[in-house]
């Protein structure tokens, strides 16, 4: 019995519109990249979703280990003055 | 961290209404419900094809044609978005797919119902897919993150697929006195069935408490099963079909409809194998899967011989 076990996984991206960034909505399995977008095509676009799609395959994201959240996202933690909010303006200036 | 513990951060972040991630530790329980319940559920999408896959070439327009064959394609792609998000518990499509094959894993027995009548699609759409949405949009709040991403997806689309259904039975119920009868005759076969898909009383279910404390289920069988009536007898109204059960009457103290008891012995025959159309639908789901095994490999060799010819180049 054949199998489709060597096709490999892929992620796909969908941009809603031109100038916008692409979003990660699922993925799916494709013997090669042309038929990951095709088939992307058919599973994620169906009402229009996008305009332009990528496809990667799983095995090129590296992904963050959410057991080191802790530690790895540290650095943003104490930096509130990195808001604006952090400032405030005398009342004398109006708009900044 | 030991087990005990990990156990607890575990509880306590599905308490807090956080989401379970792919790489989060999970208990092996959790994994394993996860895995039965989504495959299950990819299953029902993909065997819920064949029953209106019967109808496609007897549509009685081209415009109802084309509606059903881009309602069936949904199918394919929410069993294909159910599939992926199972895929990410560590199992692998083709465990799954040889587990539905083989008759290990379960699909929704409402599929196992024969399809004798073009107001079948309609008591389809309208029941079988209302139930089913009910169920899913209970689901979307679940707690592990990509079967609720999976599930806003599902329910985003197929809310047309329960219109369509009514769409069918309205024309219908207002057409010639033979469409009418055809039309109730549909609803007298689906409705029993459509209830049936909420599953066994949460007295007897097996699985729904621990399940609800993990949050993988948001509402209990009975809950949904009520809230699933409520909304659909007033449509049946709408449609002027009676439902065919006469214990159902709105109960004005507890704010919801009183219906009858299920034929459970059906529903346990039915899920044990037994119903009208079991074996034919694995049947089908086996002799299309080994009829393209040729173009699965055909594709195998194009991607193979394009790659070749990239090094080569």
């Amino acid at each position: 019995m054949s199998t489709n076990q060597d096709w490999p996984l892929w992620e796909v991206f969908i941009a809603a519109k031109r100038g916008l960034s692409h979003k990660h909505v699922g993925s799916l399995h494709a013997a090669d990249s042309e038929m990951a977008l095709e088939n992307a095509r058919d599973v994620y676009t169906r009402r229009k979703e996008g305009e332009s799609l990528w496809v990667v395959q799983s095995k090129y994201i590296f992904a963050s280990n959410p057991e080191e959240n802790d530690a790895f996202f540290e650095p943003a933690k104490n930096k509130v003055y990195r808001h604006p909010t952090f400032y405030e303006l005398p009342d004398e200036v109006k708009k900044m | 961290m030991d087990d005990k513990e990990l156990q607890n951060r575990f509880q306590a972040q599905v308490d807090a209404e956080i989401k379970i991630e792919p790489k989060d530790w999970m208990p092996d329980a959790y994994r394993k419900t996860l895995i039965r319940q989504m495959s299950q559920h990819a299953h029902s999408e993909i065997v819920g094809m064949l029953p209106e896959g019967n109808w496609v070439t007897r549509a009685p327009t081209l415009k109802r044609k084309a509606i059903l064959l881009a309602k069936i394609q949904d199918e394919g792609g929410h069993g294909l978005y159910l599939y992926s998000a199972a895929e990410t518990l560590g199992i692998s499509r083709e465990e799954m797919i040889e587990a539905l094959h083989s008759g290990k894993a379960k699909y929704s027995s409402v599929f196992n119902y024969p399809t004798l009548n073009w107001a079948d699609i309609g008591a389809i759409g309208w029941l079988v897919d209302g139930a089913a949405i009910m169920n899913q949009v209970a689901l979307m709040r679940t707690s592990y993150g990509p079967y609720s991403r999976g599930m806003v997806r599902i329910c985003k689309e197929e809310s047309f697929h329960q219109r369509q259904g009514f769409d069918i039975l309205y024309t219908l119920s207002r057409g010639s006195a033979e469409q009418k009868a055809m039309a109730q005759d549909a609803l007298n076969r689906w409705w029993w069935p459509s209830i049936m898909m909420f599953g066994p009383h949460d007295s007897e279910s097996t699985h729904s408490s621990q399940s609800m404390k993990w949050k993988i289920k948001r509402k209990s069988n009975d809950e949904l099963r009520q809230d699933f009536i409520d909304a659909t007898v007033p449509q049946a109204e709408v449609l002027g079909l009676s439902l065919p059960d006469p214990e159902l009457k709105w109960n004005e103290e507890r704010q919801h409809y009183d219906f009858g008891e299920i034929n459970w012995e059906e529903f346990w025959s039915v899920v044990k194998g037994n119903g009208p159309c079991n074996r034919e639908r694995l049947a089908a789901r086996r002799k299309a899967y080994d009829e393209g095994a040729w173009v699965r490999e055909a594709a195998s060799a194009y991607a193979k011989k394009k790659k070749e010819q990239t090094i080569a180049g």
